[in-house]
């Protein structure tokens, strides 16, 4: 999923200072999973916000909603009916759901209320971290599964750096080699011949280095 | 500010501080009328989102009590609690109100002298801490 984490309010206040109606928006999708700005926060934001405002003399209002999937156009339709009457938009959503407000509603001013992180997995409730870059060329199949990419603070392709010890990392001991990991995992499954296998630079073309990246499904685009 | 009576929201879990109460009633120890109760299956169960709407609605003070320590009758329901009313403290300092409103405390059911002992308590810390900034707010 894409994990989120709430803006300092301090930094919300100022972004709606000037409006007087605003629309706060969550999303029913990742950041509802990783606890950021799904229904539940949105009130949580709402209330805080509007107390907060009420104390410096404000007094705004504040219309709540949350979608299915910010990042969906047809869902993003949803809130025609209510859009005029706001004076600015707050999302709750990562990047991707602020923008698409933005890109559908042109002439309201969208503020996000969280910074998208990365993408991640839940190792246990509450503790949310980086498994995956994007990096549009997966190495899983040869890494035992384990991603050098999100989890080698160096992006190593070909085993550790002499900063591994005791399979830590050397940027802080509450991080896990990630060369440790693949290698311990290889072992146990038998694969070692993996380890071996010399991989060439990286082509970064595909993780973003040649510009934004697009996906088209030639069977679905319309 | 001499005439505040603060009104104080007290969420008690029905397995021990809501029978505490019971128990402070039996007993007829007084308590101040400033606590208004409100019955949760479990300490557990009280969400952020109750804490902080309490407050948006003129609460001053607000208290979750839950099982004494490894005594929840839903395992750890009590131990969860505290850690949202934490949360919530470093919440309310963001907005502007003072953490020391909110409380996290534990009883048995049995304690009838410390449900009505802890409501006397937080009114008067309540008390001195004054109005809600918020309530204060709304009011100018």
């Amino acid at each position: 999923m894409i994990t989120a984490e709430r803006k300092p309010l301090e930094e919300l206040i100022e972004y709606i200072k000037p409006f007087k109606r605003i629309l706060l928006l969550g999303c029913n999708e990742c950041v509802t999973v990783c606890a950021a700005g799904g229904r539940k926060e949105v009130g949580l934001l709402a209330s805080g916000l509007q107390m907060a405002m009420l104390k410096a003399g404000n007094n705004i209002e504040i219309r709540q909603h949350t979608l299915e999937r910010q990042c969906d156009p047809e869902y993003v339709e949803e809130l025609v009916p209510m859009i005029d009457s706001a004076d600015a938009v707050m999302s709750m959503a990562c990047g991707c759901g602020v923008q698409q407000i933005a890109m559908r509603f042109k002439d309201k001013p969208v503020f996000p209320a969280v910074n998208t992180s990365f993408m991640g997995a839940s190792e246990r409730q509450g503790v949310w971290a980086e498994r995956c870059q994007g990096c549009g060329n997966c190495l899983l199949g040869i890494t035992g599964g384990i991603c050098p990419i999100a989890r080698c603070a160096k992006q190593l392709m070909n085993g550790p750096c002499g900063g591994s010890t005791g399979g830590n990392c050397e940027i802080s001991e509450d991080v896990d080699c990630a060369w440790q990991l693949i290698w311990d995992r290889l072992k146990a499954l038998g694969l070692q011949d993996m380890y071996l296998e010399n991989v060439p630079a990286k082509d970064w073309r595909s993780g973003g280095g040649s510009g934004p990246r697009k996906i088209i499904r030639e069977d679905l685009a319309e | 500010m001499e005439n505040f009576e603060p009104v104080i929201v007290a969420f008690c879990c029905h397995y021990c501080a809501y029978t505490a109460a019971d128990m402070a009633g039996s007993q007829r120890l007084p308590y101040p009328p400033n606590v208004k109760i409100v019955q949760v299956p479990c300490s557990g169960k009280v969400d952020a989102l109750h804490i902080v709407t309490a407050f948006e609605k003129g609460a001053d003070g607000v208290y979750v009590a839950g099982c004494l320590e490894g005594d929840c009758h839903f395992k750890n329901g009590n131990e969860k609690a505290a850690r949202r009313v934490d949360y919530v403290k470093k919440y309310l300092e963001e907005i502007g109100i003072e953490s020391e409103r909110l409380e996290m405390v534990n009883m048995s059911a049995g304690m009838g002298h410390r449900f009505a002992q802890v409501a006397t308590e937080i009114t008067e810390k309540i008390r001195n801490l004054g109005p809600s900034p918020v309530k204060t707010a709304i009011a100018q």
